[in-house]
């Protein structure tokens, strides 16, 4: 399971949160600012992997991070899922996101981030992971996309 | 015109959408608090609109804002409202805000369960897929109640897009609401099947993290697993197939080997899920993957300069190594030089995988060299975390199992007397526990270790000196403690002593001070003891007048317990100075208060002490407290038998008077009593004046850099005086060899090869005293006697062989009736010999039968009529359908012949049926599935279904069966009765004690109780008597009397009270069903009756 998926800036800004178990607001932020504090002080060229920190409560959970430009993606899961499969997802996560915005920056992440959430919930799904294909994800969003268009201009027509 | 207005309205509404939101909050970065109240006084207003755009926009800020960590709960109500909209956008937006806030206790959850039951039946599949996955983060036990139903038939939707999703968010609603699983397992297991990938996978992903609950329940799904394994191309489901695996093969070894071959398959084709490998740690193939894994680790550290990914590979590989090291230590211990070399990795997360498995790699030979790698990374590292973490990994690693791997205790010690110069790390007290545990299990090692303490304890000021390293200070503990309990031990007892009464021990925390004035007082006695021998007797009257000087210090001690100790032991020091100006020798006197060795005593080795005969330890010493008094104490008197004691509330008349003169009396008692902190400013004055502990001048030295201390040990030298000793040792060895080979010269050559030393060749240079665990006695006998129980239950079937018994084992009953020919009257007997034996010891039965083969061979051709015992084991409703009781039969064919075509048949009664196939006439009977070679037993079940299950009831059966020799088949017969007890009926249900207090505070039970005289057994015993035979549960225990509680397969609850005095027992019983109760209680009281 993943418990949580945290997306937030070099500077610790968070840019998008997810938790799939519930933590109260000002709990959610300390666990964003401990992660941010553990995966700032990292090297690029260290593994992708971190133990430890409140969050993960105990040795079965693992922080699991990329570091994109000025993003850290950063997932927080349990024993049950492969290093090597979230690392993976991660990328297609991102490559998603590059997808659907056409050359994805921090920016977009800022103004959109309901947009985010949308494409994320194609790919977790209650913290277990729904789809790896990209094409497939892009496709659903797109057509959800379409939908949304065509009930505003409905919506502005009348 | 009207578009107009509605067009300006809406520039109206949109006037701050998200976007602008997050454009304000950027542009006013210095008051961004402000500003983002002042929005959401915006988002109220807009909130309270009609128009659905509006809120919808709204809940969408307010989603951004809680991502800033704002609590938006307060805007649940409208986030359903957003919801609830018809259109998708709106719905979504609502839907994203409910799973970013909602969680258990939103008490608005429950006003959407319509409106999401409309949502997943929705025409668009849009619509339902958004529900589904708000859902899937907001479920509560009551929504998966409510819903589990709707979302299993989406299970089967057309689109695979909502099939995948509803898959998955199964297992939330499992989890929610257990009862699910049963039902929707099937449909789950079909979608593993599901021609869409995505289905697939998440139907895998599914039961992966079912399995990881509960592995043992899914076994029956490997073979469809290993289809899935070989034909599947998605890494996704791979990677969750070969996970599952890993939980699977410890329970199914033959699992482990058929899986090699694909696995290594997989391996060749896609290396990068060799991580998920490591989980099937159970096989030896594993050593090829581990070489793989190998190489990977030497590869990726050969190349410097390679990215991550290289990094990230190491650090798996030391992952999967962790996993092979529990089984196959090894083959990963000849890795050891890439592991210790993974320890200078630049990176925090490998360095402290590798020190993971640095625990499983030592051995007596390196050792010591892995721990001297070991220190040399602690003065390096930066960070206490790791440091720490250093600290705790060196000792673990030298006291894991007994100090098994230490050879020389010397060098642990100044080991552990170096790690003290450790700064600000957080485990003091592991370090002087384990100085604590070493002086006092190896006696060898005591001088020494009393010399470095007092080196310690001379100069505590390194280790108190800074205040960062307050937590290193419990160090002086054990020093002080070791210095004191093996003085005799010491070269310079005055010393230590004047040591120990520094005045600036009195910065040290309480407990520290109270061991040091302890320890001072025994080092007192050894001065005195060496100083009384010499003739001038001066020395030991200053001694004396150095501990009444010193001492006041500890009596003006904030800490109780260092009060208490240091004004007994002045009160003791000034008496004995008294003695001394008599010149009267007290040395002797005064050792004797510490004389006698403490030895170390294991954690249970109170059980080894045999109790003394006569002596029983559950006998009252004085009269039972009357139940008055105790009520507290009382298991909760709800059985009707105890009627509640209300002791009525004192109500007393108190007037005013009266309490003002209770009032006076309580001031002046607190004037008087030195304990209450006075209102008036002249007892503060005089505190000030009074010369306190905190004005004496204490010169606070503070080092940031340790110093080496002079005289304390640097651990490196014992590691070349070990290779010397070794060295020494192997010398000698060789000599003795040669000498014997001398004497052997004519002998047959070299036995002993003086090659390398192996392992068992290191000598340790110090014993210790290994105190072992015991398992505690008490749950030994516990767990004797159900195998005793099951052990004659087993020997009741076997070996009653084709003969008739009627005994009763736990619900499960054997009754052979009769056998088809003749010995009719022979058999009668043997039942009645039989009940006799019923309670005996189970090699009576062992006999029993014995004598039951002999006389079957003599009998000779007799033998093969009755050559199939039927034992009835066990008899257990099935909780799922109240009507069902499942009858499990072991049959064992005891012949020389071959059994085959068995036929299992019962004469159904009014109440009682025995299910058969569909199509079969009611007097047909069941083919028992297997057929049984000479000797060979096997187990068949049979489902009855039962009406009423309040009386036990008999039914007769027959089963008949072919006895196939290698020249003729005869058909047999065997007649038997199967013997439904009532206690059959119930299964053990754990129940808490308030529901139970609940359950008999309803009202609805009826109650009854019996008396069982002269049962002489322990009351644990009887306990599990009763939860063993009748399937109960203990709910709770208070001394002599317990709370039970079971459950019928139709619901009704039975609950006892079970109270013992002397032989009697008596067992008071409610039941919603004063028949069944009765029945049960008749069994209790059979069951009791046979022993």
């Amino acid at each position: 399971m993943i418990k949580a998926i945290l997306i937030f800036n070099n500077h610790g800004k968070p840019r998008l949160i997810r938790f799939y178990q519930y933590f109260a607001e000002d709990m959610q932020q300390q666990i964003i600012r401990e992660t941010f504090h553990l995966v700032s002080k990292r090297d690029d060229n260290v593994c992708n992997f971190l133990e430890g920190g409140s969050l993960i409560g105990g040795s079965d959970y693992k922080l699991i991070y990329r570091h994109y430009a000025t993003l850290y993606f950063v997932f927080c899961v349990d024993s049950s899922e492969s290093e090597l499969g979230i690392l993976d997802l991660i990328q297609v996560f991102v490559e998603t996101l590059d997808k659907c915005f056409e050359n994805v920056c921090e920016l977009d992440l800022i103004f959109h981030m309901d947009k985010v959430h949308y494409i994320l919930q194609e790919v977790v799904m209650g913290g277990m992971v729904l789809e790896t294909n990209m094409n497939e994800i892009v496709a659903q969003v797109e057509v959800q996309n379409r939908m949304e268009k065509s009930e505003v201009s409905l919506f502005l027509d009348r | 015109m009207a578009l107009k207005i509605v067009k300006g309205s809406i520039d109206r509404m949109f006037d701050k959408n998200l976007q602008d939101l997050v454009r304000g909050i950027r542009n006013h970065k210095e008051d961004e608090a402000k500003y983002i109240s002042t929005c959401i006084d915006e988002i109220k207003q807009e909130l309270k609109q009609d128009n659905i755009a509006v809120k919808a926009n709204a809940v969408c800020k307010l989603t951004y804002l809680q991502m800033l960590g704002y609590d938006v709960s307060w805007a649940a109500f409208n986030i359903v409202e957003v919801m609830s909209s018809s259109k998708f956008t709106y719905k979504r937006i609502g839907y994203l805000a409910a799973s970013q806030c909602f969680h258990e206790s939103t008490d608005v959850i429950m006003l959407t369960t319509n409106q999401i039951r409309k949502d997943l039946s929705s025409p668009n599949q849009y619509d339902t897929g958004v529900a589904l996955t708000g859902l899937s983060c907001f479920v509560t036990p009551d929504l998966a109640r409510d819903l589990a139903n709707d979302i299993m038939t989406l299970m089967s939707h057309t689109k695979p897009y909502i099939r995948k999703k509803a898959v998955l968010i199964m297992y939330k609603v499992f989890l929610k609401y257990p009862e699910s699983l049963r039902p929707a397992f099937p449909r789950l297991k079909e979608k593993l099947e599901d021609p869409d990938p995505g289905v697939q996978s998440a139907a895998v992903n599914v039961i992966c993290e079912l399995a990881r609950r509960n592995p043992k329940n899914y076994l029956s799904l490997a073979p469809l697993f290993f289809k899935l394994m070989t034909s599947s191309t998605n890494n996704w489901v791979l990677i969750k197939i070969i996970k599952l695996f890993g939980a699977l093969t410890p329970l199914e070894p033959r699992l482990g080997k058929k899986l090699i071959e694909p696995l290594t398959n997989l391996i060749h084709r896609k290396i990068h899920i060799f991580s998920s490998h490591k989980m099937l740690c159970s096989q030896s193939h594993l050593i090829v993957s581990l070489s793989r894994i190998a190489v990977l680790i030497s590869l990726s550290s050969g190349m410097p300069n390679h990215s991550a990914s290289i990094q990230v590979m190491k650090y798996l590989g030391l992952l999967a190594m962790s996993k092979i090291l529990k089984t196959h230590p090894k083959s990963v211990q000849s890795h050891k030089d890439l592991i210790l070399q993974c320890l200078d990795d630049k990176d925090e997360s490998i360095r402290l995988r590798a020190l993971d498995l640095l625990y499983g790699m030592v051995s007596k030979k390196n050792l010591m060299e892995i721990v001297k790698k070991l220190m040399l990374h602690v003065d390096k590292a930066e960070g206490t975390t790791y440091r720490d973490e250093l600290l705790t990994k060196i000792i673990d690693i030298c006291s894991q199992s007994n100090y098994q791997y230490i050879t020389n205790f010397e060098w642990y010690i100044s080991i552990l007397v170096e790690l003290t110069r450790l700064e600000g790390t957080r485990h003091g007290h592991l370090i002087a526990s384990q100085m604590l545990d070493v002086a006092i299990r190896v006696r060898a090692i005591r001088v020494f270790a009393v010399a470095q303490m007092a080196t310690l304890l001379d100069n505590a000021h390194l280790l108190t000196g800074n205040m960062q390293r307050m937590g290193i200070c419990e160090v002086l503990y054990a020093a002080a403690w070791i210095c004191g309990e093996f003085s005799e031990h010491l070269e310079n007892p005055m010393q230590t002593l004047e040591a120990m009464l520094r005045p600036k021990v009195a910065t040290l925390p309480g407990h520290i001070q109270a061991v040091y004035v302890q320890n001072a007082a025994k080092l007192f006695a050894t001065v005195l003891k060496n100083q009384e021998g010499n003739t001038d007797s001066t020395a030991a009257q200053e001694t004396s007048q150095l501990m009444i000087d010193r001492l006041p210090l500890f009596v003006q001690s904030a800490n109780l317990e260092v009060q208490e100790r240091a004004s007994c032991i002045l009160q003791l020091v000034k008496y004995i100075q008294k003695l001394q100006q008599k010149d009267v020798e007290v040395a002797e006197e005064v050792c004797a208060l510490f004389a006698g060795e403490l030895n170390p005593v294991a954690p249970k080795a109170q059980k080894k002490v045999p109790v003394p005969e006569g002596l029983d330890l559950d006998a009252w010493i004085n009269e039972p407290p009357s139940e008055s008094e105790s009520e507290d104490e009382q298991p909760k008197a709800i059985f009707a038998k105890e009627e509640p004691k209300h002791s009525r509330p004192r109500h007393t008349e108190v007037d005013e008077k009266e309490l003002a003169r209770r009032r006076e009396a309580r001031k002046q008692e607190q004037a008087n009593n030195p304990f209450y902190i006075k209102a008036s400013p002249s007892s503060q004055k005089a505190y000030q004046e009074a010369p306190g502990v905190e004005h004496i001048p204490v010169v606070q030295i503070d080092l940031s850099v340790p110093l080496k201390v002079p005289g304390l040990p640097m651990s490196d030298q014992y590691v070349k005086l070990e290779e010397e000793r070794r060295q020494k040792e192997r010398a000698d060895k060789k000599k003795k060899e040669k000498k014997k080979r001398k004497e052997k010269r004519s002998g047959r050559g070299r036995k002993h090869d003086s090659g390398p030393e192996s392992e068992e060749d290191i000598t340790p240079a110090h014993m210790v005293d290994i105190v072992t665990e015991e398992m505690p006695e008490v749950h030994r006998s516990c767990l004797n006697i159900t195998m005793n129980l099951k052990g004659n239950a087993r020997t009741n079937m076997i070996s009653a062989k084709g003969a008739v018994s009627s005994y009763v084992v736990s619900g499960g009953i054997f009754l052979p009736v009769k056998s088809s020919k003749h010995k009719k009257k022979k058999q009668k007997k043997e039942k009645e010999e039989k009940e006799k034996k019923k309670k005996k010891k189970h090699h009576h039965h062992h006999h029993h039968s014995d004598g039951g083969g002999e006389e079957s061979v003599q009998n000779g051709t007799v033998e093969e009529e009755e050559p199939l015992p039927v034992s009835v084991y066990d008899i257990q409703g099935n909780l799922q359908d109240g009507s069902q009781v499942v009858v499990s039969v072991i049959f064992e064919n005891k012949c020389d012949s071959f059994l085959k075509s068995m036929e299992f048949n019962v004469l159904d009664s009014l109440n009682s049926k025995l299910q058969r196939p569909e199509g079969s006439g009611p007097h047909d009977g069941l083919t028992v599935p297997f057929q049984l070679p000479p000797g060979v037993s096997n187990e068949a079940r049979f489902v009855f279904t039962v009406q009423s299950i309040v009386m036990p009831q008999k039914l007769k059966g027959t089963l008949t069966f072919i006895v196939k020799n290698e020249d003729s088949s005869t058909h047999e017969k065997l007649d038997f009765k199967l013997h439904f007890t009532c206690t059959s009926y119930l299964i053990t249900t754990p129940c808490y004690s308030d529901a139970f207090a609940k359950l008999l505070e309803s009202g609805d039970l009826k109650c009854s109780s019996v008396r069982l005289e002269g049962v002489i057994m322990p009351f644990h015993h009887l306990l599990a008597r009763i939860c063993f035979h009748h399937h109960f549960s203990v709910v709770e225990r208070i001394d002599s009397c317990a709370s039970m509680y079971s459950r019928s397969i139709q619901g009704h609850h039975v609950c006892l009270l079970v109270k013992t005095s002397g032989q009697t027992v008596s067992i008071d019983a409610k039941c919603d069903e004063p028949t069944l109760l009765g029945n049960v209680l008749d069994e209790i009281k059979q069951t009791f009756s046979q022993c």
